[in-house]
């Protein structure tokens, strides 16, 4: 009986926290590896539209992307609700496409070239006029693989 | 001189410093992964452009999407308003014709690759959409994605029936052959302005 009975007080053994920091820089390692930063400031505002037969955009840096949508309330008072498109960081007009096309692909190693490809993120209420521009151009940039961005439904 | 002891580092704090560093990469990192509707667009149009052949009328759908986002569709010279949930199966039915409709897409010989051989498919069918300037952008994504809805699912049914499996999960060389079978032809005409 008294074999098995406990002597004096049971202390509350200490929790051994050195491999803490260690776990936690792995899981920090984890996010550095799969972040990637928001490269540009959004200037205009866009909820894209939802779909069913969407596909997965793989490797990131052979994409360029063209945001159409409202300016965001910063800009609205000097710019008014009109759809604008943003490339990079600055608004721009249709006829600037070509031009930036062109950056993009020049950014590009040569053999990734013809795989560049043009993600659109355009709101939804936008009015199709701009789109069809914007298309216009990027067919005479010869910036033909063209990806609608949505969320999966 | 005796050996003098080193005296440990206080590590203790590490794990502070490394969990701000964690905090701040949680904070920044966006997740989602990009997805989106691939279309490719057509060649540019040349200066000195030849009138497109002619495409006989079994042989279009065009699809008309208006400024109040109506959505029209004409088949065989047959015009109907409908809504988007209908769009896909008139659109299979249409690139399939599955009975030889006379008023659908004639079906033509075609030699397609292994294990396919000569097939007789809707080889010159054409979906034509049209939209307006003032259409909203989601009723043309929904359209879109309609369409491109009936060739993937016909392309899937066609998979499961030939090689047993479902269209993303064959090898590259049965899915092309699935897609030479179905081949996604949807011509974009220049929007318009009716209101003009």
């Amino acid at each position: 009986m008294s074999k098995f009975q406990k002597k004096g007080k049971a202390e509350m053994p200490e929790l051994n926290t050195s491999s803490l920091p260690d776990l936690i820089f792995s899981i920090l390692f984890f996010f550095m590896i799969v972040t990637s930063m928001r490269e540009v400031e959004l200037k205009v505002e866009f909820k894209v539209p939802s779909g069913t037969e969407l596909e997965k955009l793989e490797r990131k840096s052979l994409v360029s992307n063209i945001y159409i949508g409202k300016p965001t309330k910063d800009f609205r008072a000097k710019l008014g609700t009109q759809s604008r498109i943003q490339l990079n960081d600055k608004f721009a007009d249709p006829s600037h496409i070509r031009e930036f096309v062109q950056a993009e692909r020049e950014s590009l190693a040569e053999r990734d070239k013809p795989f560049m490809k043009m993600s659109l993120k355009i709101d939804k209420e936008t009015q199709m006029g701009i789109i069809t521009d914007v298309k216009m151009e990027l067919r005479e940039a010869m910036a033909l693989s063209i990806v609608y961005s949505a969320t999966q439904r | 001189m005796g050996k003098r002891k080193v005296p440990g580092l206080n590590a203790s704090s590490t794990a502070d410093i490394s969990f701000i560093l964690l905090i701040f990469f949680l904070v920044t990192t966006s997740m989602d992964t990009d997805r989106g509707l691939a279309v490719r667009l057509p060649n540019p149009p040349e200066e000195n452009q030849q009138d497109p052949p002619k495409i006989r009328e079994r042989n279009s759908m065009i699809v008309n999407v208006n400024m109040n986002n109506q959505i029209m569709v004409t088949i065989a010279k047959e015009p109907r308003e409908i809504q988007v949930s209908e769009l896909r199966e008139l659109a299979k039915e249409f690139i399939a014709n599955p009975e030889d409709k006379a008023d659908l897409p004639e079906k033509v010989a075609v030699e397609l690759p292994a294990p396919f051989g000569v097939q007789m498919i809707t080889k010159n069918h054409v979906i034509s959409l049209q939209t307006d300037r003032a259409t909203s952008y989601d009723t043309y994504f929904q359209v879109e994605n309609e369409l491109y809805g009936a060739y993937n699912d016909l392309r899937d049914e066609l998979a499961r029936k030939t090689f047993g499996r479902p269209y993303r999960e064959c090898t590259e060389d049965e899915q092309l052959a699935c897609r030479q079978y179905y081949k996604c032809v949807i011509s974009e005409a220049e929007p318009r302005k009716y209101n003009q």
